[in-house]
């Protein structure tokens, strides 16, 4: 099949389409059909996608099932999967159906929900498949729209401004993004990202100026490199989201819908980590290396105080939101460590806390569902009438603390081992993180699910359905099975990072030849 | 010497006015205005034939009287603009006049008077065409404006647009003048060679004379006074009207001057420009944020998109214009389907401006709702629809000659707009349920609204081809 990436990516948004063309009424009847198109769309596309990673050849580093059109202004629609984005793909369409099930129970505007997230599907697909800067730069602007109208629609009290802030917060990061494409398209004269055909030059390849230039009279070492590279830092820094422009996260994950703060915490924030990979690192290597210690400094910080400020949290949603704030921090010290161990760490940290952090939040999701609340104060001891609930979110916290033999121990002790081998000091501070996390994940748990049943409005709280139990089995597995045999992942990736270490030292090396040829 | 030949290059402006005039001895003479609705469904069709006999007709560039008046494939897009912009606007306006009393048979008369004056406009290539062409379009557009006899606003905005109007053509014209004496020819095809690479003083001071009324026309800031009180004065549809054709034919106008007259001095007049871009941008940004009005805050609106195309201009480059002549055609489309949309905000049958009263309009008209949702997101320029191509073709021209700092506050002026479309969106989808408007009842309306909003989406495609257009368009301005 030529296209099947345009068919896992479109197939959400063909559905959606049919939503809302063809679905009339808002009766039980149409809420139904409204769900079980949604699920069985999400589904095709996870089952579709499969056949995209039996295709998928781990040992070759390049694109592959690239497909091209032409587009306007001598742009190309072209899309392609390497070992780094059939990940991402893999992970948005096994946790979708995931997450259309977990808000089966939504009776606000089903329809309009369901439409919602299936227009969001395509979109952080179009992001991680796009190989066209401008066609990336869309899809990756395109899904404010449908996770605006989620904060804003299903979201809780605050969730206006909540949803403000969120749009405003990323559109003013990924406008600056723009401009930096536009300059580097005017310096480059394509927008293509790679595999590009015989003729064109690819972004991934084309050297970016890195002398140093005078910008209003202030010398910029690394010249337009460090340009670019800050621009597009402006919009992944706050998608990630890093410290300290991290504050719209919390907002929004507290104001979200239990299946928006998932789509959030485990599909939406990866694009900002995709977006290094993809952009930063490999097109603007002399500005990545300059501008690493920085990189690495701001995710110790985001470490340590994104723990502590969890730590201090009344509230369930908003402390695994900054646990996430903390968890990205690994993810972009391991980026930015740039050598083998540190990127495939942070990839693997990005895919396990793709399902925990969805999990954890789901984990929420079910005892607000029951007592509409998110306080941690109002539960306690929900395990003499929870057990079911009680040992699942057991695991999910202590992955999310990164319990060796599961997911979060393999992704935290990779990028360790990169950021170590980077900045010593840096990986120190790092791991206080770990201690940390165990501090305000075990409080958590012990605070909401330990101790006497006591308060009377729990006394007839139910365990977890099936349905629900059926959410969280997918997770639990891959969680343990990446947690015992994370080569699943990092095979795949083996190639594809190792040609993007190469390249970025060989890069290095080059610009290094250059300077001395221009002092000379 | 006047021959057939330049008369057959003129004649669809010549047929234009003189139906013009047969439509009005027919409205005189028979002194009804019930032949009104009939008068604007003819005007409209007119409008829209004369758009296919110059989309149509063949290419090439011919001047007509030595050059007084230019027909080229730039003048032909902004032609099949205007026309098309001007008879969707004409059609639209028919039932909301006529339910309140306002249709006169004068109307579509003006408004195609008004169409001719734009058409010489943008086809000026003489400083005399150029203010022929201006005045026919303006003096239309003052009586339109007042349409509303009994109403204060209305003839206050009407009052309001002929003083200011008044005094820009007025240094419009001190403009003109300068140059003339300084150059000593007013073709355009003579100055250019006047001005040379370095032009004298007096011709610059020319320049910004006639920079200055053009950007009154546009309602560019710091000239953009007169646009939130008649857009909130006029009749709603006259509103719509103001919005689109005469922007287009303004911007196309300047366009032509700036490259064919003073196409030598680039540098001299890409600075004024871009200044006028960035404060348009940021005025049409900030000054709507507090407005609940929502036909001021289209005025606003429409000063920031002017900074956009503006910024084309700036840039200088044929590029430019061609990412400017794109932006335009965009921001037509996108504000035919919003006013579809205002047209049919009212309760008991009266006009609402108030955007809080669209509170939790997507629950009792969702489809409507969405169609206005996609034109915001449009306006605001985020991808994946039309907007967003509008302003990546005028940021691509500014970083492409070297204006990065003009493209990097237009982007931030773009996310602060975003703000109050992002609020007609808020109140629309999770307002609180308050008064509700009435069941917008007309067909029509909302098909251009559908219509508007379906082209927002579709356009991703391939633009509906007006790359290709504009870019003939603007490779024929600039040399």
């Amino acid at each position: 099949m030529d296209s099947l990436i345009s068919i896992v990516t479109f197939l959400p948004l063909v559905a959606a389409i049919i939503l809302a063309l063809f679905l009339r009424g808002d009766d039980d009847a149409a809420r139904a059909n409204a769900k079980w198109l949604a699920l069985i769309a999400t589904t095709a596309s996870f089952l579709l996608s499969l056949f995209l990673l039996a295709g998928f050849d781990p040992s070759a580093p390049g694109f592959q099932f690239v497909e091209e059109r032409d587009w306007i202004l001598g742009m190309s629609y072209r899309v392609g999967v390497d070992g780094i984005s059939i990940l991402f793909v893999m992970l948005t369409t096994f946790l979708m159906p995931l997450v259309i099930l977990a808000c089966w129970d939504v009776t606000v505007r089903v329809k309009e929900y369901m439409i919602a997230f299936l227009v969001l599907e395509s979109l952080m697909l179009g992001v991680f498949v796009a190989l066209d800067m401008v066609l990336f730069y869309l899809f990756f602007e395109a899904g404010l729209i449908p996770m605006f109208l989620i904060i804003g629609i299903w979201g809780g009290q605050n969730r206006i401004y909540a949803a403000f802030k969120f749009f405003l917060y990323t559109f003013l990061g990924s406008v600056l993004m723009l401009v930096a494409m536009i300059a580097m398209y005017a310096e480059a004269g394509t927008t293509c990202i790679g595999a590009c055909g015989a003729d064109n030059v690819a972004l991934l390849s084309h050297a970016f100026p890195s002398l140093p230039i005078s910008v209003l009279g202030v010398d910029v070492p690394g010249g337009m490199q460090t340009l670019l590279w800050l621009a597009f830092f402006a919009s992944f820094a706050v998608k990630m989201p890093m410290w300290p422009v991290h504050t719209w996260l919390p907002d929004a994950h507290v104001q979200a819908p239990t299946a928006g703060s998932v789509v959030l915490a485990a599909i939406l924030l990866k694009m900002g980590g995709y977006g290094f990979l993809r952009f930063s690192l490999p097109m603007f290597p002399v500005a990545s290396d300059l501008l690493a210690p920085l990189v690495l400094w701001m995710s110790a910080i985001a470490i340590v105080y994104a723990s502590l400020v969890a730590l201090a949290q009344s509230d369930m949603k908003k402390l695994i939101a900054y646990s996430s704030v903390a968890h990205m921090g690994y993810v972009t010290a391991g980026i930015f460590s740039a050598n083998q161990q540190g990127l495939d760490g942070a990839i693997f940290q990005m895919i396990s806390h793709g399902f925990i952090s969805g999990a954890l939040f789901l984990c929420v999701g079910v005892v607000y569902d029951r007592m509409h609340t998110r306080e941690i104060n109002a539960y306690g001891g929900l395990v003499n009438r929870m057990p079911a609930y009680a040992m699942i979110f057991l695991l999910f916290t202590m992955a999310n603390v990164g319990l060796p033999g599961t997911s979060g121990f393999v992704g935290e002790f990779l990028t360790l081992m990169g950021i170590f081998q980077a900045n010593t000091w840096v990986a120190f501070v790092a791991t206080t993180g770990v201690i940390l996390s165990a501090a305000y994940g075990l409080w958590l748990y012990r605070r909401v699910v330990m101790g006497d049943l006591i308060k009377e409005s729990l006394k007839s709280i139910t365990d977890m359905s099936r349905r629900e139990k059926w959410i969280f089995a997918p997770l639990v597995a891959m969680t343990l099975l990446l947690g015992v045999y994370p080569a699943l992942v990092t095979d795949i990736i083996g190639p594809s990072v190792e040609t993007l270490v190469s390249d970025y030292e060989t890069a290095q090396a080059d610009a290094e030849a250059a300077t001395r040829l221009a002092q000379n | 010497m006047m021959t057939s030949a330049d008369f057959s290059i003129l004649l669809p402006e010549i047929s234009l006015a003189v139906y013009a005039m047969l439509a009005l001895l027919v409205g005189v003479y028979t002194g009804k205005d019930k032949l009104a609705p009939t008068l604007v469904w003819l005007t409209a069709a007119v409008f829209v034939i004369l758009a296919g006999w110059i989309g149509l007709a063949p290419g090439g560039t011919r001047p007509a009287f030595d050059g007084l008046f230019i027909s080229d494939a730039f003048a032909r897009f902004a032609k099949v603009t205007i026309l098309l912009s001007a008879a969707s606007v004409l059609v639209m306006s028919e039932g909301y006049m006529a339910r309140r009393d306002l249709l006169r048979f004068e109307y579509p008369v003006l408004v195609s008077l008004g169409v001719v004056g734009m058409l010489v406009m943008v086809s000026a290539g003489d400083l005399m065409t150029l203010y022929m062409g201006l005045e026919l379009q303006s003096l239309a557009l003052y009586v339109v404006a007042s349409l509303r006899r009994d109403s204060v606003k209305s003839t206050e905005a009407g009052l309001k647009y002929f003083v200011l109007g008044a005094l820009s053509s007025g240094l419009l014209l001190y403009g003109a003048s300068l140059t003339y004496g300084f150059s000593g020819t007013t073709l355009f095809s003579g100055i250019i060679v006047a001005v040379g690479n370095d032009a004298p003083l007096g011709l610059i001071f020319g320049l910004v004379f006639i920079a200055s009324g053009l950007a009154f026309k546009v309602s560019a800031a710091p000239f953009h006074m007169w646009t939130p009180d008649v857009y909130e004065g006029s009749p709603t549809p006259v509103t719509a009207f103001f919005a689109t054709a005469p922007k287009v034919a303004a911007m196309a106008l300047f366009a032509r001057v700036v490259h064919d007259a003073f196409g030598g001095v680039v540098g001299d007049w890409q600075q004024i420009i871009a200044l006028i871009s960035v404060a348009s941008m940021f005025l049409g940004a900030v000054a709507a944020i507090g407005q609940t009005n929502i036909k001021r805050l289209m005025a606003y609106s429409s000063i920031n998109h002017m900074g956009f195309a503006l910024m084309g201009l700036a840039s200088g480059t044929a590029f430019g214009v061609q990412a400017m002549l794109v932006y335009m055609a965009i921001y037509v489309v996108m504000n035919i389907g919003t006013f579809a949309f205002i047209l049919t905000m009212e309760r008991d049958g009266k006009p609402v401006v108030d955007i809080r009263s669209l509170n939790m309009y997507s629950r009792r008209e969702p489809l409507r709702a969405l169609a206005m949702l996609v034109l915001m997101f449009s306006m605001a320029g985020v991808p994946p629809l039309v907007g967003f191509f509008g302003k990546f073709y005028v940021l691509s021209a500014a970083v492409q000659s070297g204006l990065g700092w003009l493209a990097i506050l237009g982007v931030i002026a773009s996310v602060i707009a975003a703000y109050y479309y992002l609020r007609i969106v808020f109140y629309m989808y999770f307002g609180e349920e308050g008064e509700t408007l009435d069941t917008a009842q007309s067909p029509l309306l909302w098909t251009f609204l559908m219509a508007s909003a379906a082209i927002m989406v579709l356009g991703v495609v391939n633009l509906f081809g007006i790359e290709g257009a504009a870019a003939a368009a603007a490779a024929t301005l600039v040399n």
